[in-house]
Parts: structure tokens; C-alpha cells; sequence
């Protein structure tokens, strides 16, 4: 896999992305991928961490959102602006924030939805795959989806991404209102389907302290910008990141009217 | 006793054609959130080509039947994709103008070729298809009817819960951007809803032109009853505008038996409005999941 590493597999090249052509969200994006790895995308609410996953996939368009600058380079092709039919046949396939399973099918149809970009479907062996991934969806397969647990319904709703065989697997805070036992589970899962399917992932979260245990390369985004990057062990020791998302100070002291000072410090990534 | 049971069997098949064609109608608006005000000229159409396919044409009804279905099913497709996909984003009261606008076109076309007389289709169904128990006699056409409908009800249901376009048209109902994002071909959904309501439409449109004839306005004033049948049953259900379409046609035969014909298109709606007062998203409409 050390080979593969250095493999240019998604690159994001200066982009801004503009709402209905007026609130700019995205002022100059620029993040590369490799293949087989799993980079985080941390920062705060209205950073643009979802924005930058939709400019990836697509679903901007729907949205009345267009990339306006800059380019999307995607395993060999320019990417930009194709619609989401293109882009999830290319491999991408983004899991939206806030599990969004179609509630009034079954579990085993909202996973055979995953099949929607192959022609054709021979999905059983993909059933018993994200059944052995998630085997608490198993005894769920006649439920309809809207009567299951948060927790069910995430991975329920990372199991449909899976049937589609993802190249590229974009998950939007899959820890959003999670017990922190099934947050755990959830992030070993995610680093399994790493390592057995070779699957490259962005991961956007808020939860960076788990993020950054399970990813191997790092991103953090203010105000529609990239401020900070580095391998996950390296931002980890950081002692911005440390202070600010994994919410321990420099010494392991509380701190008092030193905070006057670390507003500033977070103001100058602006 | 038997005149009831004789209602009763009118009222049901008559209905079941009601409520195939809602479910055209819910299909659509559940698909793509868009009201279809030309629904009655999509059952018009099909009773009209049906017509022109067997009288002048001289086809031989099954045939007629099939070409129709067909026919039918590239109208809805075509309109689709020429008038409704370049008004997808707008807001809702274009694309309702438009399917009002294309509602007088259609009447206006059939107008222009047929004329607003009464229109017969030759004598086609076997005299043995009636049936009879005691004193009941069920007239050939309802029998045909109900089997066509049935047979209908258990295709689509069969459709919706197994093929895999069907259970992509559910998915995109159900949330839209999560089917986007899976990659399922939402437009194609679209078109595939219209082609559908259009080619039910048409079915329908036959039934009841072989038991009423064929005549331009009625014909769409009956389309127009799929409002009070998917109001009735919840706009966004299925199975409510089966059940809702059945209400309404029982409702129908029993005014037109029991107290005068002419109040048949009256007490519908008088009991619509009842049943708005108790329920006011219908029997079936919007029963949203809610996790506990």
C-alpha cells in the first residue's frame, strides 16, 4: 500500500464556491487526496467543511451552488460543476450529514438504492458484505428505516454508499449525534473499510480527537480556507488543534484570562 | 338486497379506475412535487387514440389495447421531457400554469379533430363476459374493468416493491437528495412517473369511455375527479388514492341508486368536505415516521 501512497487521487485547485450567486462560502480551497488514505476535514460550524464535500460530489447544483473558480481534478478529469449522476458513475460517493435514509422503504431497499450507478446488479454478495461491516443491521433487513435507532441509521446509510462500490467515499460527520460507544464503533468500521477495500475517504468532523486517531493526513478549515494541514500524528501533538478542537491547553492547565490571548492567536489564521 | 349488491359491484369497479388514475396523479406529485392539472386530458387522449386505433383504423382490440398503452406512455415521456424538465427548479405556480396550459391544448387538439359529440367504440366485449349470481347481472364492461384494474393494482405493487426502478422511484419520493447523492438518476425518475400516469391515464380512459362514450369534455371532467380521490386519500399516498378512488366511486353509485343521479357529482364532495373537517390531510396523507 506504501507504493499507492504518493498517488495524486483527488485534487482541489483554488476553489470558491458561490450560493445563488452572491453568499461566497469557499474563498480558494486546495487540499489533494492520495489514494487508500483517509484525510480528515476539521473545523468549526460554517467553516465550509460540507460545501467542500458537495463541490466534490456534485450536490451543489441542487442547491443553487456552483463552483466559480478553480478546479476539481478527479482521477484524471476535470470534475468541476458535472452533475451528481456524472460524478457518483466516476466513484464518488458522498454520505450526507445527518444520516438521511429513506424512511419508507425497508433497510435491504435502502441498501439496493446503493446500486444505482452500476448497470448491472448482481448485489448479493454486496448485501452479505455490509452485513458483515454492520451486523446490527442484519436482524433489521424487513424494518422500515424510519423506525430504527440513530445509530442504525448510520450505518445504514454508510452500508448504502458501499453498495455502490465508492472509489472515493466522502462522510459527513458520521458521529453527529452519536452515543460515544457507537461512535467508536462506527470510526473502527470506517477504518476497516480502508484497510480490506482500499477505499480512500474524507472524513469531515467535529469530533477531531477521533477523527484524528483514524486518519492519515489532516485538514483544518476556518471561514471557507484552508488554515492548517499535516499529517494526522503531527496535528495531533499541535497545539492550536490541541487548544481548540480536542479541547486541551497547552499544559494541561485550566486556563484564566489567558484566553484574551488564544482569541488572537485563532484570529490570525483569518 | 340485489340492487345494493349491483351497486355495490358498480361502485367498486368504477372506483378502482378512479384510483388507478390518482395514483398516477400521486405518483407524480410525489416523484416530483408537481401538480399535473391535465390529468383529465391524459385520460381523454387514450380514449380518443383508442377510438381512432379500433373504429378507424380497424385494428383489432387487443392490439388497439396494447398501442394505446404504448401510446399513452410516449405522450407522458414526451411531456416530460419537452415542457416539464425545463421548468425543474422553478417555482410551483409555473409548472402549474403550464399543466393548465397543456391541459387546454390537449382538449383544444381533440376538440379540432373529433368535435365535442358523443363518440361510441364499436360493440367489443364478449356478451358471456357478464356475469350473473341470482337476480345480480354485472354488465360485461365492469367485469373487464375491474379485472383490468386489478390486474393493474398487482403489476404496479409488484413494480414498486421488487424492480429496481421501482424501488429507486420510492427512494426519490421519499428524500431526494440522499437518492441524488447515491447516484440514482433522478430525472430519468421523473419521466419514468409521467410516462406511468400517462399510460394508467390512458387505461382508464378507455374503461370509461366504453361505459359512458367518448366525448372530449366529459371525459376530462372525470379526470378532474382525481382531485377529490387523492385529497380524500392524502396527496402523497398511494394506497390512499386506491382506497380514496374506491370511496368515491361507492359514493357515486350509491347517490346515483339510492337518491338521484343528479346529485352524483354533488355528494362527493359534500362528504370530502366532512371528512377534511375530521382529517384535514386526507385518510392517509402525510404520516410522517417520527423516531422515538
Amino acid at each position: 500500500m506504501t507504493d499507492n501512497n504518493s498517488e495524486i487521487f483527488l485534487q482541489l485547485n483554488n476553489i470558491s464556491v458561490v450560493y445563488s450567486d452572491v453568499i461566497q462560502v469557499l474563498k480558494g480551497v486546495s487540499l489533494t487526496v492520495e489514494k487508500h488514505r483517509i484525510v480528515s476535514l476539521l473545523g468549526s460550524n460554517g467553516a465550509g467543511k460540507t460545501t467542500t464535500l458537495k463541490a466534490i460530489s456534485g450536490l451543489l447544483k441542487p442547491e443553487n451552488g456552483k463552483v466559480t473558480d478553480g478546479s476539481i481534478f478527479f482521477d484524471g478529469a476535470y470534475i468541476q460543476n458535472s452533475s451528481p449522476e456524472e460524478i457518483t458513475r466516476k466513484g464518488i460517493i458522498q454520505v450526507l450529514e445527518g444520516r438521511q435514509p429513506f424512511k419508507y422503504l425497508t433497510i435491504e431497499e435502502n441498501l439496493k438504492v446503493g446500486t444505482a450507478t452500476r448497470w448491472t446488479r448482481p448485489y448479493k454478495k454486496d448485501l452479505e458484505m455490509v452485513y458483515d461491516y454492520f451486523p446490527a443491521l442484519t436482524k433489521r433487513r424487513k424494518t422500515l428505516a424510519g423506525y430504527c435507532s440513530g445509530g442504525e441509521l448510520q450505518m445504514l446509510v454508510m452500508g448504502r454508499a458501499l453498495m455502490a462500490h465508492p472509489r472515493l467515499l466522502l462522510l459527513d460527520e458520521p458521529s453527529l449525534g452519536l452515543a460515544p460507544l457507537v461512535v467508536r464503533e462506527i470510526f473502527r468500521i470506517i477504518r476497516r473499510i480502508n484497510e480490506e477495500q482500499g477505499t480512500t475517504i474524507i472524513l469531515v468532523e467535529q469530533n477531531a480527537n477521533m477523527a484524528l486517531q483514524i486518519a492519515h493526513y489532516g485538514y483544518v478549515m476556518e471561514n471557507g480556507k484552508i488554515v492548517m494541514e499535516g499529517e494526522a500524528p503531527a496535528l495531533r501533538e499541535n497545539p492550536d488543534v490541541k487548544e481548540f478542537y480536542l479541547g486541551v491547553s497547552a499544559g494541561g492547565k485550566t486556563r484564566t484570562y489567558k484566553d484574551i490571548k488564544s482569541y488572537r492567536r485563532r484570529k490570525r489564521w483569518l | 338486497m340485489d340492487f345494493f349488491i349491483q351497486l355495490l359491484v358498480n361502485g367498486l369497479s368504477i372506483g378502482l379506475l378512479y384510483g388507478l388514475s390518482a395514483m398516477g396523479f400521486v405518483m407524480i406529485f410525489k416523484s416530483s412535487s408537481v401538480l399535473n392539472f391535465a390529468h383529465g386530458e391524459l385520460l381523454a387522449m387514450g380514449a380518443f387514440l383508442f377510438l381512432v386505433l379500433t373504429t378507424w383504423a380497424g385494428l383489432p382490440v387487443y392490439l388497439a389495447f396494447l398501442i394505446t398503452l404504448a401510446g399513452s406512455f410516449v405522450l407522458g415521456f414526451a411531456v416530460e421531457r419537452l415542457f416539464l424538465r425545463p421548468l425543474i427548479g422553478e417555482s410551483l405556480i409555473f409548472v402549474i400554469m403550464l399543466t393548465v396550459g397543456l391541459a387546454s391544448i390537449f382538449k383544444g387538439l381533440l376538440l379540432f379533430f373529433f368535435g365535442g359529440n358523443l363518440h361510441t367504440y364499436p360493440e367489443f366485449l364478449p356478451a358471456g363476459l357478464g356475469l350473473q349470481f341470482g337476480n345480480v347481472l354485472i354488465p360485461p364492461v365492469y367485469v373487464a374493468s375491474s379485472f383490468i384494474g386489478i390486474v393493474f393494482l398487482v403489476l404496479f405493487g409488484l413494480f414498486f416493491k421488487f424492480s429496481p426502478q421501482g424501488i429507486f422511484m420510492r427512494s426519490v419520493a421519499d428524500n431526494q437528495t440522499a437518492a441524488l447523492s447515491l447516484g440514482v438518476h433522478v430525472k430519468k425518475v421523473f419521466a419514468l412517473s409521467w410516462a406511468i400516469a400517462a399510460m394508467v391515464a390512458g387505461m382508464s380512459g378507455i374503461v370509461l369511455g366504453v361505459i359512458n362514450g367518448i366525448n372530449v369534455h366529459e371525459i376530462s371532467a372525470i379526470g378532474l375527479k382525481v382531485f377529490p380521490v387523492v385529497i380524500l386519500g392524502g396527496l402523497d399516498s398511494i394506497g390512499g388514492a386506491i382506497i380514496g378512488g374506491i370511496i368515491i366511486g361507492l359514493l357515486e353509485t350509491f347517490t346515483c341508486g339510492y337518491i338521484s343521479p343528479s346529485l352524483r357529482d354533488v355528494v362527493p364532495y359534500a362528504v370530502l368536505v366532512c371528512i377534511l373537517l375530521i382529517k384535514p390531510y386526507g385518510l392517509f396523507g402525510l404520516v410522517e415516521i417520527e423516531r422515538v
